[in-house]
């Protein structure tokens, strides 16, 4: 437990050295808010809520997710420092964990620095507190997802812009299978009920109704779901590459 | 200390280590040796659990690599060959972090740290970002977290490799102190470091070893051990080596023209190792002849480790 926090420590600490977090951050708050007011059309919606401003996230996070994990494994590979931390004693899994864990916290870091949008709601009207606060749990719980899926292709290659594409890609076509026209596409091609089943799998499905504050045990399952496939897999691919 | 069980390692159809076993006693400073690509890393790299065998089997304090990996890592200080470390912290901030992930508390951690860098001599660049560091520096940052833990065994992956002479000295001087409480293996491709530092020398060559002795040993191996070399000036030379192949002990005399025209230096061989300088030395006494220089070689290491590893098929 203690190397584990002192791996978690150590990555955050290296994420907040680098000038990259900072620029990182400010692109994170730019994009998200800046979709909000601009592309989401807050003013008209008439609504005091954070609705526009959380249905751009599972778009947003195809880009920015990747951003962080394309380096968590690909970069201790490349410079040859996954052999000094897998020789220390710890488990394969503390240390994809630990630095999972530390990568999740940054990016929740980054989403707690939207606060302001809190205030400009509750400036504007009487927003439903537990609504946002929903959102606001399921996006985090939604990009740990993403994080997961950028941490497994960081591990598969030893160049990060390789890494940023294939999670980019994996993450769009989790998004897109629940996505207005392709629903429509599939429901032509299969029976409702085989299109149905596929669009469940997807991230804007299971990330619907939290954005609007309602709070599905099968969404949560889902996201913790693939956070939990994708670790596994993790250090399956670590495990192999050791052997060969 | 180490008991190394016929251990193999198979990329696909290349095999990388072929069926090898040695042991290595609790104080042993035994040097691998080879050719690149021998096997010697990624013996290594499997007794630190870094990757695992494809089959057999290594106990190091009477833990199984298969069965308790993560016992045998903590007994173990590892100097991975490319001395890898966290360029963005600085010297003891990579120190505290290891130690801490080796779970020790905080009080020895500091302590330690400290120790350790007063023993690779790092306290001056203690607060310096790892990045601005030279190579030699790196390398001693990368020895001084495998000291951090105290442990019984150190595994050091050329651990001179890329350090200036004077570097390559203070290493190996740290290396003998280590060897009175610990077990060392270490690899090079330095024979005088072999002869220097270890008691031990392991030749591996196309995953085979081909050599299980001491430096002693395998310097009784070359045609040039107990060799007499003597250098005089020119001039009666012809009467000389006749006389000196006359002598019972001797095997063949071979001479050398020096440069300069004016010195002749010749070697001569003795029959099966026999010390023959008495001998040699009461008959250059008798003839009178001025001898500039005379010694007896201990044996071409670098010949043996020839011999020995260009002998070895691809396996």
């Amino acid at each position: 437990m203690q190397s584990a926090l002192t791996i978690i420590r150590r990555e955050l600490f290296s994420y907040f050295r680098s000038p990259v977090a900072y620029v990182f951050i400010i692109i994170f708050l730019i994009s998200t808010t800046g979709a909000t007011w601009y592309l989401g059309k807050f003013y008209a919606t008439n609504e005091a809520a954070l609705n526009s401003f959380f249905f751009f996230h599972p778009w947003l996070y195809l880009i920015l997710i990747p951003a962080v994990g394309m380096r968590l494994w690909a970069e201790e590979r490349r410079t040859g420092t996954v052999e000094l931390l897998l020789t220390l004693p710890i488990s394969m899994f503390t240390a994809v964990l630990a630095k999972f864990v530390a990568a999740w916290i940054f990016v929740g870091v980054a989403l707690l620095l939207t606060f302001p949008m809190i205030f400009t709601v509750y400036y504007l009207g009487s927003p439903d507190g537990g609504v946002i606060v929903t959102g606001y749990l399921g996006s985090f719980l939604m990009a740990g997802a993403y994080l997961s899926i950028s941490c497994f292709t960081s591990s598969i290659t030893k160049n990060q812009v390789i890494s940023f594409i294939l999670s980019f890609i994996i993450c769009l076509v989790l998004v897109l299978l629940g996505w207005g026209v392709l629903t429509e596409t599939l429901a032509d091609i299969f029976p409702i009920w085989i299109a149905d089943l596929i669009s469940r799998f997807s991230f804007t499905t299971n990330f619907d109704g939290i954005r609007r504050g309602l709070i599905d045990i099968e969404n949560v399952v889902y996201f913790l779901s693939v956070i939990v496939f994708m670790l596994f897999m993790n250090v399956v691919v670590l495990e192999n590459q050791k052997a060969s | 200390m180490i008991d190394v069980k016929h251990l193999t390692k198979r990329y696909g159809d290349f095999c990388a280590v072929n069926n090898i076993s040695f042991q290595v006693q609790p104080g042993d400073v035994l040097g691998f040796l080879g050719p690149n690509g021998a096997g010697k890393s990624t013996t290594m790299k499997i007794i630190t659990c870094f990757i695992p065998p494809t089959s057999g089997d290594v106990t190091v304090g009477g833990k199984s690599i298969l069965d308790d990996p993560i016992g045998v890592r903590r007994q173990i200080g590892y100097l991975p060959e490319s001395a890898p470390s966290y360029g963005e912290m600085t010297v003891g901030e990579f120190l505290q972090f290891i130690a801490g992930v080796r779970q020790l508390d905080t009080a020895e951690r500091v302590r330690r740290t400290g120790e350790v860098m007063e023993l690779t001599d790092l306290e001056s660049v203690s607060n310096q970002l790892i990045d601005t560091l030279s190579k030699g520096y790196r390398q001693r940052v990368c020895l001084a977290q495998a000291l951090l833990h105290d442990p019984p065994v150190l595994i050091l992956d050329e651990p001179t490799d890329g350090l200036d002479p004077n570097q390559k000295h203070d290493m190996r001087l740290l290396i003998r102190r280590m060897s009175e409480r610990k077990t060392i293996i270490l690899s090079t491709h330095i024979l005088e470091e072999m002869e220097a530092v270890c008691n031990r020398a392991i030749i591996i060559a196309n995953g085979n070893i081909v050599a299980d002795t001491t430096p002693e040993e395998l310097a009784t191996r070359s045609r040039y051990h107990n060799v007499v070399t003597v250098r005089t000036s020119v001039g009666g030379l012809e009467a000389l080596l006749g006389d000196l192949r006359g002598m019972a002990g001797v095997a063949e005399v071979q001479e050398e023209l020096g440069a300069d025209g004016h010195t002749a230096t010749f070697h001569i061989f003795p029959r099966g190792n026999a010390l023959i300088t008495k001998d040699v030395t009461a008959l250059l006494d008798q003839r009178g002849i001025a001898v500039q220089e005379l010694f007896v070689q201990r044996g071409r290491v670098d010949e043996v480790f020839r011999d020995v590893t260009l002998a070895q098929p691809h396996g």
